[in-house]
């Protein structure tokens, strides 16, 4: 505890390119980008088995599939083969982001079409009924409805991703990982527990963003009612929603 | 794969080491896991802090957590249990909300009913409560199973023989072989796990399996 | 009732599984020769290579032998060699010398044995060293030697300011890396990428231009292949780097010293040179190409 302290109070950590606030920084666009990627596949792909059905025993396994793969192993592949075909400096780091997107896509993608199979029958039915088009059902009531599953998801991929993103400074990537693996080489504990410590107050943050932004996002409609003390004694039968 | 042919013993024996690391902290995690999961249906408050602090130690990362274990644990740096304990941590940390959604999903009317033929509380959590959660506990199970599989291969930067170590091998020496067997080698052990996990789960819920009775 | 039974056979398998395998990394007993060693090594080829190669010859002579092998860096398997947890390394007299005693003077191979010598603590005892050696260098593309007219690290400090050194992430703290270049050539590089131990990284960056200078070892096939230049080193920053055994001195019996120094009698700078090809380039197991070589060398 004393040399998680003592790491982070000490300026000289505070300043420059290898300094905390630019490792974050780093750290925070690598998710962002991951992010974006992995949503730009997941989404659209996880709406349209949902919304369709087809493809389900497909997806489904290959999302298994790829969460299964050795994040390290797949990393290093990607470096050996993709790094001396890209030049400048992105020569480490797309072929990490290419991998944190296999690590992003399983979560969004289930969370997408989990989303869409949750969707009550009733409210489709509804929707078809007053003349909507299977596309404007898809947008203006299955992704809607899907949302919070989806949010979740995002919110799963989130974590595992800021989390998982250190590996990546074994292949000379930035972000927070650094502090792990330059620590670890010269067994700095106070600076390796400090990364630990930093990672784990980012993921937290970056969860807390996705919170809020799914607060305003997410029709109350669709909000589960409060989570209630189950009294043994005198059970009531269900409230309706709130 | 002529260089799989010929490092199959090799290959063998870091799969067996593998398989150990992984396979502990699921059975201890889960062992653990159950009475954390309990305490957060029994004491409602006690939900969310603990699945805060699970959600958060999930959150730290793997290396990290693997180096500064022999601190904390006080064992030696190359020792395998600083790896299994981590890992531990983590399967506790996924399963103790899986267990928690497991056991609050059983229908309230089954417990009194079950209350209501004379089964005393701790015969009715493991004869009926437990058993009726075991599918959604079984599919977090299988989440930490091929979580682990991952997690453990991380533990070739610090000198743990496994499966990981065909990775730090062949990039050291920029040979992609080793490191496409390591892949496939975990990929496939994930899937055995997976299996297995399905299976147990499949033999204790003979219920669900429709058809015959009992 | 039955269901408790089904769970408690299926949980007393699963512990009687875990517990009748064992842990399948437990060591073997003693050998032939009623000793048992632990060999480690760093993190990067040659050293595994020597870890092989030390392994293979103590086997021959009976010594039971369990390797750990790629242990990250100095700060973590010398607490590991200090501990017990291994007990013989393949080491480098120059490096190891200044990494435990950051003012020893490792000028010349004499001088380096010497101060390791001094600098060891009473439980470790290093061998004989082979003549053997691999030093750390700072390597640039020949297009970059070209351009500043590069020969040696002196040549570098008017124009580090403008250039990237990249090397492995210890580098920053060791005695004979970034500082060292900075207080005994005046070198200052505008900026440190960690890399790797001189692996594939630092090969591909320095051919990538991600860095300009860069850590490579004087065994390393890639500085030939890839046309790199090794600047001088006149001022001995990096010293004399043989290689050397260091054992635990309860491990050192006479067989185990005969064993290793008959290794370092054989061993050369341009044989071991050859071993890393064959191991890095020709992709052979480390294990392997030990093996063979001892066996040649009448050793196994």
């Amino acid at each position: 505890m004393n040399l998680i302290v003592a790491y982070l109070t000490d300026p000289a950590h505070w300043q420059g390119s290898g300094g905390i606030p630019a490792r974050v920084l780093e750290h925070l666009i690598y998710t962002l980008v991951t992010l974006l990627v992995a949503a730009a596949i997941g989404v659209p792909l996880g709406l349209w088995v949902g919304h369709t059905g087809r493809g389900r025993w497909a997806v489904v396994n290959l999302v298994n599939g790829m969460r299964s793969v050795p994040t390290l192993g797949l990393l290093f592949v990607a470096v050996l083969v993709l790094g001396p075909r890209i030049r400048g400096d992105l020569a480490f780091v797309v072929p990490s982001i290419l991998v944190l997107v296999v690590l992003a896509v399983p979560p969004i993608l289930a969370g997408a079409y989990a989303g869409v199979d949750a969707v009550d029958p009733l409210a489709r039915d509804a929707a078809k009924a007053m003349g909507m088009s299977s596309r404007e059902v898809l947008f203006g009531v299955e992704l809607p409805c899907a949302l919070p599953l989806l949010f979740g998801g995002l919110r799963s991929a989130a974590l595992q991703v800021v989390a998982t993103a250190t590996i990546a400074a074994a292949v000379s990537v930035g972000g927070l990982g650094r502090l792990l693996i330059d620590g670890q080489a010269v067994r700095d504990y106070g600076q390796m527990a400090a990364g630990a410590v930093l990672v784990a107050a980012l993921a937290l943050a970056v969860d807390l963003v996705f919170a809020l932004v799914q607060r305003v996002a997410v029709s109350p409609g669709l909000v589960p009612a409060r989570r209630r003390p189950i009294d043994r004694k005198n059970p009531t039968p269900a409230n309706p929603v709130a | 794969m002529t260089w799989f042919l010929d490092h199959l013993a090799q290959v063998g024996g870091l799969l067996v080491t593998h398989a150990y690391l992984a396979v502990v902290p699921l059975v201890v995690g889960l062992a653990l896991a159950v009475p954390l999961g309990w305490l957060a249906t029994r004491f409602p408050r006690l939900y969310t802090p603990l699945i805060t602090a699970s959600g958060l130690l999930y959150t730290i990362p793997s290396l990290a957590l693997f180096v500064l274990m022999p601190l904390v644990l006080g064992l030696g740096i190359l020792n395998p249990l600083n790896v299994i304990v981590a890992l531990t941590l983590y399967t506790v940390a996924l399963l103790v909300r899986t267990v928690a959604d497991g056991l609050s999903s059983v229908p309230e009317q089954v417990r009194q009913a079950a209350t209501a033929m004379g089964i005393g509380p701790v015969r009715r959590f493991v004869t009926v409560e437990l058993p009726l959660a075991v599918p959604v506990i079984a599919a977090g199970l299988r989440v930490a199973a091929v979580s682990n599989v991952s997690i453990v291969s991380v533990a070739a930067l610090i000198g743990i023989a496994q499966l990981g170590s065909l990775f730090t091998d062949g990039f050291a020496r920029d040979f992609l072989d080793p490191i496409v067997v390591g892949i496939v080698a975990c990929i496939v052990l994930a899937l055995i796990l997976d299996l297995a996990i399905v299976a147990l789960a499949r033999a204790v819920t003979p219920w669900l399996r429709g058809g015959r009775a009992g | 009732m039955k269901l408790i039974r089904i769970a408690a056979a299926g949980v007393l398998a699963a512990l009687a599984l875990a517990g009748c395998a064992g842990n399948p990394m437990a060591s073997s007993g003693a050998g032939a020769s009623g000793e048992s060693i632990v060999v480690g090594s760093a993190n990067f080829p040659e050293s595994e290579l020597l870890a092989d190669i030390y392994a293979e010859a103590l086997k021959a002579k009976g010594v039971a032998v369990t390797t750990k092998l790629n242990i990250a860096s100095r700060e973590t398997y010398v607490p590991a060699l200090k501990s017990g947890e291994i007990n013989l390394i393949p080491e480098y007299t120059g490096n190891f010398a200044k990494y435990l005693n950051k003012d020893a003077d490792v000028a010349d191979e004499a001088k380096a044995l010497a101060a390791l010598r001094a600098a060891l603590p009473d439980t470790l005892v290093a061998l004989e060293p082979a003549k053997a050696q691999d030093k750390d260098a700072v390597v640039v593309t020949a297009a970059t030697a070209s351009k500043y007219s590069l020969t040696s690290i002196a040549d570098l400090a008017p124009v580090a300011g403008q250039l990237v050194l990249g090397g492995p992430p210890e580098w920053p703290t060791r005695a004979n890396g970034v500082p060292g270049l900075a207080s005994v050539y005046g070198v200052t590089f505008k900026e440190f990428k960690p890399l790797d131990v001189a692996g594939p990284l630092s090969v591909q960056a320095l051919k990538n231009d991600q860095v300009q200078a860069t850590n490579l070892f004087t065994t390393d096939p890639s500085i030939k292949a890839n046309g790199f230049v090794v600047l001088d080193d006149p001022k001995n920053l990096f010293g004399a780097q043989n290689v050397i055994p260091v054992i635990t001195k309860a491990k050192a019996s006479d067989t185990v010293k005969g064993a290793l120094n008959a290794v370092s009698a054989k061993l050369d700078t341009d044989t071991l040179a050859g071993l890393v090809t064959k191991v890095v380039v020709d992709k052979k197991d480390a294990s392997a190409v030990a093996s063979e070589w001892l066996k040649a060398q009448g050793l196994a």
